[in-house]
């Protein structure tokens, strides 16, 4: 992804968290977000990343990072001893989404989440009259090299939230690098959520 | 470098140990790299592991990549620090084996003192791997008020079962050794044979099977002599070549000690995990490497999962390594780069002057 696409939801991210609250990033990267969120927010950070470089290029920022997998859980972190935990772009990559979702939420007092919209309008373009699997910018892999384990669109992602008794505070959509408001299980390319329990 | 020396606790103030003797005077060696700046904040402790020296920290003068580094040579050891092979000043002979049981936790209480002696309020940093990450461990624990920044490197907070049978078979080998003679043997052969048997146990469990095979394969060496159990294979040389080597710079009953004192460590010891580091405020990177399996990366992940349950500042990092335990001697480059960007953003926080790289 590129800089200028991180802009905007990085910008709505940061909107949606407190001056000075404790954030924890699952699957941080090299730490943008979080540098972001520390200028801007003051926050108190922690990322947990499984990639060697990404670790390293924390660590050479001075942020404080595990080199773990969040498919392991959170079990040491106490219930709502972050303010926010973050899975931004993640989510859709761990291999039990439906658990590190409810971990993130115990852990939590909120949880923001990032992921890539798989019925987005080019996405179904391309199914429907290619016939192959899409490769967008948002989902800018092929079939066999993905990241991504799981493909989801924002209506499943709502339905889930409503099956699991989660709360969703506030939501957004991007395309482009711009919002989108009108219907965005259709036009947008990625979607974020702000939730509860 | 020059190797100083600093003799403390001279009687009646001798040192309190945590077996409840009383015991002094103590020197410890200790060598310093790079400058000290005015405010005394950039210096940065280096302790080594179980064979090391004063000279641990590998550096030469002007590596140093921040602040003012000390390196001390433990109490119980040879390499100029007060230990077995020392002069008894009440016997006139060397202790041996009336020398007292040590600590991990008697060492740092030595180092302390040594950091008063130095003027050192408040240390940039401890650092250590092996045996040096325990006595970093210590620190955290001892006097968590004195250190901005600790990092334990392939260490554990207490030794497994498997860990104190290695050093039990080593120490085993010494002490079998006709020459040991109850470790009174200072004026006599030294126990040679029984020490490099120690070490070369040491050596295997310090590498792992790939380095291993990499390193020597099955390969045969030229010169020996088949079929009368002489050195045939390279791995056979190497670690005969490193046992003997050791027995020239390392004595008996320090190793003895000091392998005690490895296995006696606990920093639990009856504590539940979360408490272990309650109201730590120093920045902790804790660094493990994947092959190594005398310190796995699980034992590292207890250290971050104490930090985690205290709330304590902390980083972890597992280096992709092949070389085992001997990693955190030889993966140099990528510690240090890990090392010296943590070091920095610790200082540049501190407001020291000269976080520089």
């Amino acid at each position: 992804m590129n800089q200028v696409a991180n802009k905007i939801e990085y910008s709505i991210i940061s909107d949606w968290i407190d001056k000075g609250a404790s954030v924890l990033d699952l699957g941080c990267g090299d730490g943008e977000l979080l540098t972001l969120l520390i200028s801007g927010k003051q926050v108190r950070a922690q990322g947990i990343d499984l990639s060697d470089q990404s670790i390293h290029h924390c660590i050479a920022q001075g942020l404080s990072v595990f080199q773990e997998d969040i498919d392991a859980g959170l079990s040491e972190y106490s219930g709502k001893s972050f303010d926010y935990v973050i899975l931004n772009q993640t989510f859709q990559q761990v291999k039990k989404p439906d658990f590190v979702l409810r971990e993130a939420l115990r852990v939590g007092k909120k949880t923001i989440v990032g992921f890539p919209n798989f019925l987005y309008i080019t996405a179904r373009f391309q199914m429907f009259f290619i016939g192959k699997v899409p490769v967008t910018p948002s989902l800018p892999y092929e079939w066999y090299d993905t990241p991504n384990l799981h493909f989801l669109s924002v209506a499943d992602f709502t339905v889930y939230c409503k099956k699991r008794n989660i709360r969703i505070e506030s939501s957004f959509f991007t395309a482009k690098n711009k919002k989108v408001k009108f219907l965005p299980n259709l036009f947008a390319e990625t979607g974020f959520f702000l939730l509860s329990k | 470098m020059e190797t100083r020396f600093y003799t403390f606790a001279y009687p009646p103030e001798e040192l309190t140990l945590d077996s409840g003797e009383k015991f002094g005077p103590v020197t410890l060696a200790y060598e310093t790299y790079g400058t000290l700046n005015a405010e005394k904040s950039n210096a940065i402790l280096v302790l080594h592991a179980l064979s090391g020296d004063a000279h641990a920290a590998g550096l030469h003068e002007g590596d140093a990549p921040i602040g003012w580094w000390i390196c001390s040579n433990v109490i119980g050891g040879c390499k100029g620090s007060t230990g077995p092979s020392s002069i008894n000043p009440k016997t006139g002979k060397p202790y041996g084996i009336d020398f007292p049981i040590i600590t991990i936790g008697d060492m740092v209480n030595a180092q302390r003192h040594l950091i008063d002696h130095l003027g050192i309020d408040k240390l940039l940093a401890v650092i250590g791997g092996s045996m040096g990450g325990m006595q970093v461990l210590q620190w955290m624990v001892s006097y968590p008020n004195r250190i901005q920044a600790a990092i334990p490197i392939a260490t554990t907070m207490k030794h497994t079962p498997q860990q104190i049978a290695f050093n039990e078979v080593g120490r085993q080998a010494i002490m079998a050794d006709p020459n040991w003679r109850k470790g009174n043997y200072y004026s006599s052969a030294v126990p040679a044979k029984g020490l490099a048997v120690a070490r070369m146990i040491g050596h295997i469990t310090y590498m792992s099977d790939t380095s291993m095979a990499e390193k020597f394969g099955r390969r045969i060496r030229a010169d020996r002599d088949p079929f009368k159990f002489s050195a045939d294979f390279e791995v056979e040389g190497y670690l005969r070549y490193r046992g003997d080597n050791f027995v020239k710079r390392f004595d008996a009953n320090s190793y003895l000690y000091i392998t005690k004192a490895i296995d006696y460590f606990n920093l639990l010891n009856g504590h539940r995990l979360g408490e272990v580091f309650k109201g730590l405020k120093a920045k902790v990177l804790v660094l493990a490497f994947k092959s190594d399996w005398l310190y796995p990366p699980y034992q590292s992940q207890e250290i971050v999962k104490a930090c985690k349950l205290a709330g304590v500042d902390a980083s972890y990092c597992e280096i992709t390594s092949t070389y085992g335990h001997d990693a955190f001697l030889l993966e140099i480059e990528q510690e240090t780069q890990l090392v010296k960007h943590f070091l920095k953003t610790v200082s540049d926080k501190n407001g020291n002057g000269d976080g520089q790289a």
